[in-house]
């Protein structure tokens, strides 16, 4: 029971990351039509931007914070505008070796920068054990499950009933149509990867927080693809859902049979699903037209 | 498309479909094929053995190009399917003793029936969920690889006895120069085979697929089937890639097969130009010369700073990925239409058009 009861917090968390990953991927992919193959490397810089203004500039924590989530958007930005702005329209192979490029290009600088080691960041999550129903829990990995359910609902929130939000969704369902009611869709844009980057942010950070902050963090970007497929690229809940399938599932089969096989699982689900739904459990049917 | 030349007529269909039809495409053929026999004898071992790996890089190229290029179908999980080709030709030449040809070909049989199989999703999928559905196949692959006790000798990695064919021998003092005539031999097989078979029916109903799927069914091109052999013909090339690799490396492990092998050859296709055979082959030459010739740059200035010296697997990533950055940013065609314009610019010249 206590064995169960740690890897579901486990899990758990893995996947409330998962999911916090997944929404910047499923974020831009929705409103520009991109498959970002770089959202492990966001998730990367994320982690290393707050040990730069944390450790390095030493700033105090919330100051850190702020900034990097400054520096965060700033990237988005500049990624948009320089990197994938002149591949509007051009053939779906393209964009997708061109975010291939940029996670090579970004995996670099930040080796370049910060070496091929862990870097040592004080941790900010306090990491007691907290004791429930006779099993020892991670009180860290149980903040994390909290954090980003609040973040994830303050995106939701977001998309919901602000003014940019809304305008990004009409975006997201067509573009011309939100050409003609005077909706800046280069803005829409910039303001998804933006935003992308800020989830990688706050992602790549609880999860350099609960492991370590390393260049390993992108290999875990890499559980987003499994994650989107099963919510289905295009659907905002479907990541929590299938970030939360994932992060379990792994976890389990890791903690009850074999850590080798926690690896593969969630390409083998992946398989599965597209074999029976091919757009994902809660994707959009595509039709299409000559 | 680059302008054509004037003068240049056809009087028969046989004529046009001719693989080379212009006296100029005669003389750069012969130019390639006497560059070709004086190289070996030019440069040392170290260049000839890079030379080698960009040719056995060319034949991949080149079959994923087919998939790609002309069918549409992206897919990143050539590392996987390169995997394959080598550990089922290192095991039938090793454990079951079958002259190298026949596990060859076996190899290349057994990796177009794999390929073949991991191309089924793509009946029901298209563009980024098949980019997805072929990653995981990458990672199943992968992970049977290094996880089967089987593709080992106990705890070391596979290990491929010399290439021997009937009395014949690689010899150790001229490995690289034998291996050389060999690769090249298959090499120009393979691109001649893919140059045949895109002027095919079967390669017309690939670049239908290609261009729209809905209406080449409609004109009767069968999807399902083109889908399927685009997948099976392409995968039989990087089989045949893979085994070469195996025999002449002459070890097998998985580390050589990671998705960032798969990576390097889509990269080596779009720097090519998608949808040209000989984009395909220079494709391959630029991304096996850009890291070494940055190393060959980068050595002498890192013995001088220590900075280099440590990040100098980092610097050829950036470089890397500023190379794919770059080329579709600027030219998303490929060297293939660097070469078409700069053709064109000398013909037109002094003329801008």
């Amino acid at each position: 029971m206590s064995t169960f009861l740690n890897l579901t917090v486990y899990g758990l968390s893995d996947g409330a990351i998962l999911a916090l990953a997944a929404l910047g991927f499923v974020l831009i992919y929705k409103a520009t039509g991109v498959i970002n193959f770089a959202q492990g490397e966001l998730l990367l810089i994320g982690g290393y931007t707050l040990y730069l203004t944390f450790v390095v500039f030493k700033l105090p924590l919330v100051l850190a914070v702020v900034v990097g989530a400054a520096i965060a958007i700033a990237l988005g930005v500049v990624i948009e505008r320089l990197v994938l702005r002149p591949l509007i329209g051009e053939n779906p192979i393209s964009v997708i070796m061109v975010t291939i490029g940029l996670a090579a290009l970004l995996n670099a600088l930040v080796q370049i920068g910060f070496g091929t080691q862990p870097v040592h960041r004080p941790r900010i999550l306090p990491d007691d054990p907290v004791r429930f129903a006779g099993a020892q829990l991670p009180l860290d990995r149980l903040l994390v499950i909290v954090i980003a359910a609040v973040v994830l609902g303050v995106f939701t929130m977001f998309f919901r009933y602000s003014r940019h939000g809304i305008a990004l969704r009409a975006v997201a369902d067509d573009q011309q149509a939100a050409l003609t009611v005077g909706i800046s869709v280069r803005r829409a844009f910039a303001l998804a990867w933006a935003l992308a980057a800020l989830s990688a942010l706050i992602g790549g950070v609880l999860l350099g927080d609960i492991t370590e902050t390393s260049p390993r963090l992108a290999a875990f970007g890499l559980l987003v693809f499994p994650v989107v497929i099963l919510g289905g690229l295009d659907s905002v809940p479907g990541t929590i859902v299938g970030g939360l399938t994932i992060g379990l599932t792994a976890n389990y089969i890791s903690g009850y049979w074999d850590a080798g096989f926690a690896q593969i699982g969630p390409y083998v689900l992946l398989i599965l699903i597209l074999l029976v739904r091919p757009y994902g459990l809660f994707g959009e049917t595509r039709i299409e037209r000559v | 498309m680059s302008a054509l030349s004037t003068g240049t007529y056809f009087t028969s269909y046989r004529r046009e479909w001719a693989l080379r039809r212009t006296r100029a495409e005669y003389l750069r053929l012969g130019l390639i094929v006497v560059g070709l026999a004086v190289l070996p004898y030019s440069i040392d071992f170290y260049w000839l053995s890079i030379v080698n790996m960009i040719l056995i890089a060319v034949i991949g190229a080149v079959g994923l190009n087919i998939l790609i290029g002309y069918t549409g179908q992206i897919s990143l999980g050539q590392g996987g399917f390169l995997a394959v080709g080598a550990f089922s030709s290192a095991l039938l030449y090793q454990r079951a003793e079958l002259p190298a040809p026949i596990s060859i070909a076996c190899a290349v049989v057994i990796t177009a029936a794999v390929g073949a199989f991991f191309g089924l999703p793509a009946l029901r999928l298209k563009g980024l969920y098949l980019a997805i559905a072929t990653l995981a196949s990458q990672e199943i692959i992968v992970f049977v690889a290094r996880r089967w006790e089987f593709l080992r000798d106990g705890s070391a990695p596979l290990t491929v006895d010399r290439l021997h064919i009937g009395g014949f021998e690689i010899t150790r003092e001229l490995f690289e120069w034998q291996w050389y005539w060999i690769l090249l031999g298959c090499a120009a097989l393979s691109v001649l085979a893919a140059r045949n078979l895109l002027r095919s029916p079967v390669g017309r109903s690939f670049m239908a697929v290609r261009d729209q799927d809905i209406a080449a069914s409609a004109i009767g091109v069968n999807v399902t089937r083109a889908k399927v052999t685009a997948f099976a013909v392409s995968s039989g090339f990087v089989g045949f890639a893979g085994a070469l690799l195996a025999h002449y490396t002459e070890t097998v492990t998985w580390e050589s097969f990671t998705l960032q092998v798969s990576i390097v050859y889509v990269a080596m296709v779009i720097v090519g130009g998608l949808g040209s055979v000989a984009g395909a082959v220079y494709g391959a030459i630029f991304m096996s010369l850009v890291p070494v010739l940055l190393t060959e740059f980068l050595v002498p200035v890192a013995g001088a700073v220590d900075w280099v010296s440590e990040s100098l697997p980092a610097i050829e990533n950036a470089v890397f990925g500023l190379v794919i950055i770059g080329f579709l940013l600027f030219e998303p065609r490929g060297l293939d239409r660097l070469w078409q314009r700069s053709k064109d610019y000398f013909r037109f010249w002094p003329f801008r058009y």
